[in-house]
């Protein structure tokens, strides 16, 4: 909400300068969001009369006028505006006066005659952009006054930021009545005095909702001018408020919501047919409303209707066709009372919002009514005219809100905010908000006035006496707890130590975003029905991603256009998926995945480094490393994303837990990377498992170690081999592992030669070479019978 | 006597001349060898008076010291020249670099993360975590914010096509509501249960996107409740965490009322830095307040016995103030040049 501190001023005026004020109001949970000078600086500006206004002798565009400043002589001033006159009243810039922007105004020479002084327009003041000639202003402009305190400029706008408890405090009254609680100031409400009735034209109401709107009420205005000009200190208020003035009744039924708090709402009254009826929507009813736009009210939306017709959205909008015009004579000033809950959400599921219906959704004090009906009244007699008729009010009081009192227990206000105020503090501090307080026993019996919809529960005063008490008041403590260590698992290892695993064989993290392209999820994860948004912000960003995979060939791809050959990223995030008994939301499969990706130089470009791209088995090593002293099982794969060839999945103890390999080769065309880049993705729990070691005794008997070179298939994985030699090897051998692989001369095509080391020893004894020989002897031909395996050098 | 001492000469000046081990070897076999100078006149001594084979004896032995040190000195000094001359042939350019491959690094706002997780571990916060697609019941009802409440209308959020129940998480909030309940049912047979001192950083999103908003970002949820909880308790622990987070006692903080329908009383939390580029700038940090008696009841909590407070943080935003970083923007771009610089 935006306001002027001038017109807070005349409800309330705390011995406190702008700045001052905005931070109290910050302080009291009245946010303060900006706070603008009402014009920018300048000085020596007066109001001035155009006493002549003649032809320059020496330019046609130029108007010579003698102008009385009050300075007691006319000053002769050259004037180029258009609209420069005689009798006129404008505002004058003396000789020594300085305008915005620190423009000096001096004695001058123009075509050949002097002028002492400038005219103004509003531009050049810095009060609007028109620039249409000088800034007219009222005849009863009392010459010689400086412009700055005719027009009130010396003012501040201030923009609160209101929460939605505090629907008290959208009005200058409700914001005065805070300032006067927090500062102990006085408070002067606005002087209303009911209207006298002079006709004895009126309107009945019926209350056919009365749980949505319990109290109504009306008036008949008649003989109204609505073409009458609505006075300058009203359009400056409103002006100032944000609100442009329209005509002399819209800007009165704006200002009194202002200034008190409550919408009202004017009909033609000519237009109306009976009654007015406060009720819920019939079928097929529509309602053309002031913004033209035609809604079909919800089942849940209160209309005000007459006895033929829907005429408004009640407590949102009025209806263009029951309005006012500026042909309106006969007005029907509407000014009720709606139930939050009945508002709430109403607006927004028609796609807009209005000044009362933000009012009525967060609560209108249910009191104001009459009061402003009133204000209303005398505000229209006085600028438009009229006579009043009497007012019609209709109301069901038992609807009304109940503001029954609270207890309060002052110990545990003490308590919950860790303060030792006095219960007398406490009493003074919420009486200064207009809270009734009764003593009963140890406790408080609160009763909150009707303006306030935020206090029904004890935690509501406690907050109360925070915020009155000063949120600066109540000290900053070491807290105090017992003692306990928290748990550290060795069974497990913390997702830092991944990330920095990763970072350290030099991946940098990345966070891409949720939500992807659809044919991301098409292309690398052959998903067809990916999770989608609702509303998502771009068609970009419509799907949820099912994998890490695409938003790292996104971040491969976003930095080669960045001329960065060599990528290396990973992510830890998680990833969506349908899943009929999804834990913990039904219905989705949510889990961390951690994915990394690398592309281009496998070391970046160096001296004594042979350089070559990264491939599959260098970032096969850097998933492994992630699992050491766990090992991973690699079985082929075939996968949307990953070249049919060089993909595998990644199984740890027999499940599948992700997946490695190059990127397809059509993707990698397709999103124009270049060279391939190799990825993996695995789930982050089985990535985040440890065991806890286990101490094995170290053999002090000498170990034995034999090389065995077996031919097999070209096309037999290692992983099979190592299988089968496994199975074959008795206790003595402690470890099979792959040395080399040979393919060329002396191996046939269709063949390679598999070197292995075979590790032999035992705890108790130096072995013997005779059952070293043996148990090779053993190897061997298991990996003949089983994989057709051949010794290398053995002929055959 | 003389022809001794000339014999010395000779030799140690023919040692001095071998350039080789090779060449000392000979000239040593023409003095001290089978055949040697001095050999020759040892085996002649039998021929002399024992007095005087005795003096002659004497006189030759110290001759063949002195033509053995002289051998030992040259032998050290060839090898000596022979070590210096590979060490000069094994040098090195020593400020050619060093081989291998780069670090990679953190994100930043895991740098932030970790130590915010450090920091509030270190007071007994453990590291708690919810579902980013979640249910309308945790994220709102269950945070005191039901139907048609006027803070819904202060997120603007995500829902999924079809479900008209599920959401994605609009702010780490609901792993509260999931962390006590879980609390709660862990401790249902003791007479007291234990503090339940929780954080939970995570990924949120909201329809918002611009130069300082983005429809994905970071929050850290933190949650105490206990016996004795008090405002006073929070305030002094997120003064405290700001002090060790920025690592300055040059910086102070601000509470001031704020409205989140699962708080009560509020607190919207400012920082502002009394030097630096910043310097009087009051800065928005996180929103924080007593845990509302609703939130505690759906939590499962009696709210009599218990009270709690809570806060949520935006770690984007602490990051930007702790590296200086000007856009919100980068942390979700990817690019390398930027992320980079946080190693």
């Amino acid at each position: 909400m935006q306001f002027s501190e001038q017109w807070l001023r005349t409800f309330v005026d705390p011995q406190l300068d702008s700045a001052g004020l905005g931070h109290l109001l910050t302080m009291a949970g009245l946010e303060v969001e900006d706070a603008d000078p009402a014009a920018p600086a300048f000085r020596g500006v007066v109001v001035a009369k155009i006493v002549e206004a003649d032809k320059h002798p020496n330019a046609d565009k130029l108007k010579l006028c003698k102008v009385d400043a009050g300075s007691g002589e006319l000053l002769q001033i050259v004037c180029g505006a258009p609209n420069a006159a005689a009798g006129m009243k404008v505002p004058c810039a003396v000789v020594g006066a300085v305008l915005p922007g620190e423009f000096e105004i001096k004695k001058a020479k123009l075509r050949g005659v002097e002028s002492f002084g400038m005219l103004c327009s509003a531009r050049e003041l810095g009060l609007s952009e028109d620039h249409g000639g000088l800034y007219a202003l009222p005849d009863d402009a009392p010459v010689g006054t400086d412009i700055r305190s005719y027009l009130g400029l010396d003012d501040t706008l201030f923009t609160i930021k209101l929460t939605p408890n505090r629907a008290d405090c959208l009005s200058l009254t409700g914001v005065a009545r805070e300032v006067a609680a927090i500062t102990g100031t006085a408070f002067t409400p606005v002087a209303i005095a009911p209207v006298v009735d002079a006709t004895d034209a009126r309107r009945d109401i019926v209350l056919d909702a009365p749980q949505a709107c319990p109290r109504y009420c009306g008036r008949v205005l008649s003989g109204v001018d609505a073409r009458a000009t609505t006075p300058d200190w009203m359009v400056r208020r409103l002006v100032r408020s944000g609100i442009r003035s329209i005509s002399p009744l819209v800007d009165i039924t704006n200002y009194v919501m202002l200034e008190l708090g409550q919408p009202l709402h004017a009909f033609d009254n000519t237009k109306l047919h009976g009654a007015i009826h406060v009720r819920m929507p019939r079928a097929g009813e529509q309602v053309l409303l002031l913004n033209e736009q035609t809604v079909i009210p919800a089942a849940d939306t209160l209309l005000i209707a007459d006895e033929a017709r829907a005429l408004a959205l009640a407590g949102i909008m009025g209806g263009e066709e029951s309005g006012i015009t500026l042909d309106t004579t006969e007005v029907f000033l509407e000014s009720a009372f709606f139930a939050p809950e009945a508002i709430a959400g109403r607006a927004r599921s028609y796609g807009f919002g209005s000044d009362a219906s933000h009012r009525f959704e967060r609560g209108v004090d249910p009191e104001l009514a009459r009061s402003a009906l009133e204000r209303a009244t005398r505000l229209v007699l006085d600028i438009c005219g009229g006579q009043a008729g009497p007012v019609c009010e209709a109301v069901v009081a038992e609807e009304l809100p109940e503001r029954p009192p609270v207890r309060l227990r002052p110990a545990r206000a003490r308590r919950v905010l860790g303060i030792t105020l006095a219960d007398d503090a406490m009493r003074v501090l919420l009486e200064h908000v207009h809270l009734q307080v009764v003593r009963e026993g140890d406790d408080f019996l609160v009763t909150p006035p009707s303006w306030r919809f935020d206090i029904a529960i004890e935690e509501d005063l406690i907050e109360e006496l925070a915020r009155l008490h000063g949120y600066d008041n109540i000290p900053a403590v070491a807290p105090q707890g017992s003692l306990m260590m928290l748990p550290s698992t060795e069974h497990g290892r913390p997702v830092w130590a991944l990330r920095h695993l990763l970072a350290a064989r030099g991946y940098q993290e990345v966070v891409n975003f949720a939500f992807v392209e659809d044919a991301w999820e098409r292309d690398f994860c052959a998903n067809e029905h990916p999770i989608r948004l609702a509303n998502p912000i771009a068609s970009h960003l419509s799907v949820m991603r099912s994998s890490l995979i695409p938003g790292l060939v996104g971040t491969l791809s976003a930095n080669r256009k960045r001329q960065i050959d060599r990528v290396r990223a990973f992510e830890l995030a998680r990833v969506f998926e349908h899943k009929a008994d999804g834990e913990p939301v039904r219905g989705f499969h949510q889990v961390m995945n951690i994915a990394a990706l690398a592309a281009g130089p496998v070391v970046p470009e160096q001296w004594g480094e042979r350089a070559r791209n990264v491939d599959f088995y260098d970032v096969k090593g850097d998933l492994e490393a992630l699992f050491v002293p766990r090992t991973l099982q690699f079985t082929p794969l075939s996968h949307p994303a990953l070249h049919p060839g060089r993909a595998a999945a990644v199984r740890l103890d027999g499940h599948m837990i992700g997946v490695v390999g190059e990127l397809h080769p059509v993707w990698v065309q397709r999103y124009d990377l270049g060279t391939a880049p190799v990825v993996f993705e695995v789930a982050l729990d089985a990535a985040l498992a440890a065991n806890v070691p286990a101490y094995a005794e170290i053999s002090r008997m000498p170990a034995v170690r034999r090389d065995l070179a077996l031919v097999v298939g070209n096309d037999l994985p290692v992983e099979r081999v190592l299988e089968v030699l496994r199975e074959a090897a008795p206790e003595l051998v402690r470890e099979i592992a792959l040395f080399d692989v040979y393919q060329g001369k002396g191996v046939e095509a269709d063949k390679k030669s598999l070197a292995f080391r075979v590790s032999m020893q035992d705890t108790r004894r130096t072995l013997e070479d005779a059952e070293v020989e043996v148990a090779v002897a053993l190897l061997v031909a298991h990996a003949e019978s089983v994989l057709g395996a051949r010794l290398r050098g053995s002929g055959g | 006597m003389e022809q001794l001492d000339q014999l010395v000469q000779q030799a140690a000046a023919e040692f001095a001349a071998a350039a080789d081990g090779a060449q000392l070897e000979q000239a040593k076999a023409r003095y001290l060898g089978k055949a040697g100078a001095l050999t020759e006149r040892l085996k002649a001594l039998g021929k002399l008076e024992p007095e005087a084979r005795r003096e002659a004896g004497a006189a030759i032995n110290a001759a063949k010291g002195a033509i053995e040190a002289a051998l030992e000195a040259r032998r050290n000094a060839l090898r000596e020249g022979a070590l210096l001359a590979q060490l000069a042939a094994e040098a090195l350019d020593v400020t050619l670099p060093g081989r291998g491959n780069t670090q990679g690094g953190l994100h930043p706002v895991s740098r932030t993360l970790e130590r915010v997780e450090r920091l509030f571990g270190s007071i007994g916060f453990v590291v708690a975590d919810g579902p980013e697609i979640e249910t309308d019941w945790h994220n709102f009802t269950a945070l005191n914010t039901p139907e048609n409440h006027p803070a819904r209308s202060m997120h603007d959020t995500f829902y999924l096509e079809g479900h008209d129940d599920v959401l994605l998480r609009t702010h780490t909030s609901p792993v509260q509501v999931r962390a006590m309940l879980a609390h709660v049912e862990r401790h249902r047979d003791a007479a007291a249960m234990p503090d339940l001192r929780i954080i939970a950083p995570g990924r949120v999103f909201r329809v918002d996107s611009d130069a300082t908003h983005s429809p994905m970002f970071h929050q850290v949820e933190g949650l105490w409740v206990g016996e004795t909880v008090s405002f006073a308790d929070l305030k002094g622990v997120i003064a405290d965490f700001l002090r060790r987070f920025f690592e300055t006692d040059d910086l102070q903080v601000r509470f001031r009322p704020s409205f989140f329908p699962f708080t009560e009383p509020s607190a919207e939390i400012d920082v502002a830095f009394m030097s630096g580029a910043l310097e009087g700038r009051w800065l928005e940090i996180a929103g924080c307040g007593v845990v509302h008696p609703n939130v505690l009841r759906f939590g499962g909590i009696d709210p009599e016995r218990y009270t709690g407070f809570a806060f949520g943080m935006g770690p984007d935003r602490l990051t930007m103030l702790r590296y200086g970083v000007n856009d919100l923007r980068l942390f979700f771009d990817g690019d390398l040049r930027f992320l980079g610089q946080f190693r």
